[in-house]
């Protein structure tokens, strides 16, 4: 099943259940993350950086504070610690979220996107590729 | 050259379909675009957020002719891979020349490519694994772009976007076909 039939299927899913008087949230898929991840790729890598900062160690970790990574003044006053909240907000739209950040991207509009890729970043963060620090890993 | 210098659609469409060679490309990319360079810079909707746009472009474009350096120098790569691998690299050069012209016209600075760029060299092992990393960059190049072409300002700027999104994807189709994966997976890019 492809990314757009799982979004659809969760959002169908939610809709029959809210018919039934039951409200239930799909658990965000850190492996549909992944997927959703591949339109990162361009600039950024969990564990190097790249024309956009590593994502290893994302999670509670303050905007624009990568030791020695060249941020736009933007992010640097942005005032943000990213947590799944405000990656929720960033991602849907960055560039309404942080005027004049590098981040060029009109964002990642889906909600159920947004949740498994953070789900993806928050899982990957705990494995071995983001464990051993810095490595060129894309 | 720059993204705003054919002087109208038909000209442009001409010179794309009547050259050849390396300045082809960039007359496509061009060839797009309708309207004198000045004026469609002063009318034309650019705004500082283009100039910034356009300098992350260049900033991944320059990355990519840097992960194709490595590919055809690991010596991992056959003979046809390896000219696919450096024809690809020309695009992305020409991307850079187009892209880099037009923030200059638009008054601003182009960046300039990094001293250095983190591969993942210890994962190259085959000219498989080089094939799966250019298909991952240039996946990810057309979903940049296509994140991009709605936020300019100009829109000759979007439209020529558009048309290095198209030449992306070309490259990450053919990367999947040589890899054995179905080259197109699917209707729609995100």
């Amino acid at each position: 099943m492809n990314c757009g039939h799982r979004a659809l299927s969760r959002a169908t899913l939610c809709v029959c259940l809210a018919g039934l008087g039951l409200v239930v949230q799909a658990a965000p898929d850190a492996t549909r993350g992944e997927q959703v991840y591949a339109r990162c790729l361009a600039c950024h890598a969990l564990a190097s950086d790249r024309v956009g900062p590593r994502h290893c160690g994302l999670i509670g970790r303050r905007a624009a504070s990568v030791a020695g990574f060249d941020y736009s003044p933007a992010m640097r006053r942005a005032n943000i610690v990213w947590n799944e909240k405000s990656l929720d907000r960033f991602l849907a739209k960055p560039m309404r979220v942080v005027p004049g950040t590098s981040m060029t991207y009109d964002g990642v509009p889906l909600a159920t996107d947004r949740d498994d890729l953070i789900a993806y970043l928050k899982k990957v963060n705990a494995e071995a590729v983001c464990k051993v620090g810095s490595r060129n890993t894309p | 050259m720059s993204f705003l210098k054919i002087s109208d659609p038909i000209s442009a469409r001409r010179l794309f379909l009547g050259c050849s060679g390396g300045m082809v490309l960039s007359g496509a990319a061009v060839a797009l675009l309708a309207g004198n360079e000045a004026l469609a810079a002063k009318t034309g909707g650019s705004t500082v957020g283009d100039v910034q746009i356009l300098n992350t472009a260049i900033g991944a474009e320059f990355e990519a002719i840097a992960a194709y350096q490595l590919g055809a120098e690991s010596g991992l790569l056959t003979k046809p891979v390896l000219d696919l691998a450096v024809t690809f690299q020309g695009h992305h050069k020409e991307h850079v020349t187009l892209l880099s012209s037009t923030v200059e016209k638009l008054g601003g600075k182009a960046v300039l490519a990094k001293a250095k760029y983190n591969f993942p060299v210890d994962q190259l092992k085959s000219q498989l694994d080089v094939l799966k990393f250019a298909a991952q960059l240039e996946q990810g190049a057309v979903s940049a772009y296509l994140g991009a072409v709605p936020l300019f300002g100009n829109r000759d700027l979007a439209k020529a976007a558009a048309s290095i999104l198209g030449d992306e994807a070309m490259h990450w189709a053919v990367l999947r076909q040589a890899i054995g994966e179905p080259p197109v997976p699917s209707a729609f890019m995100s």
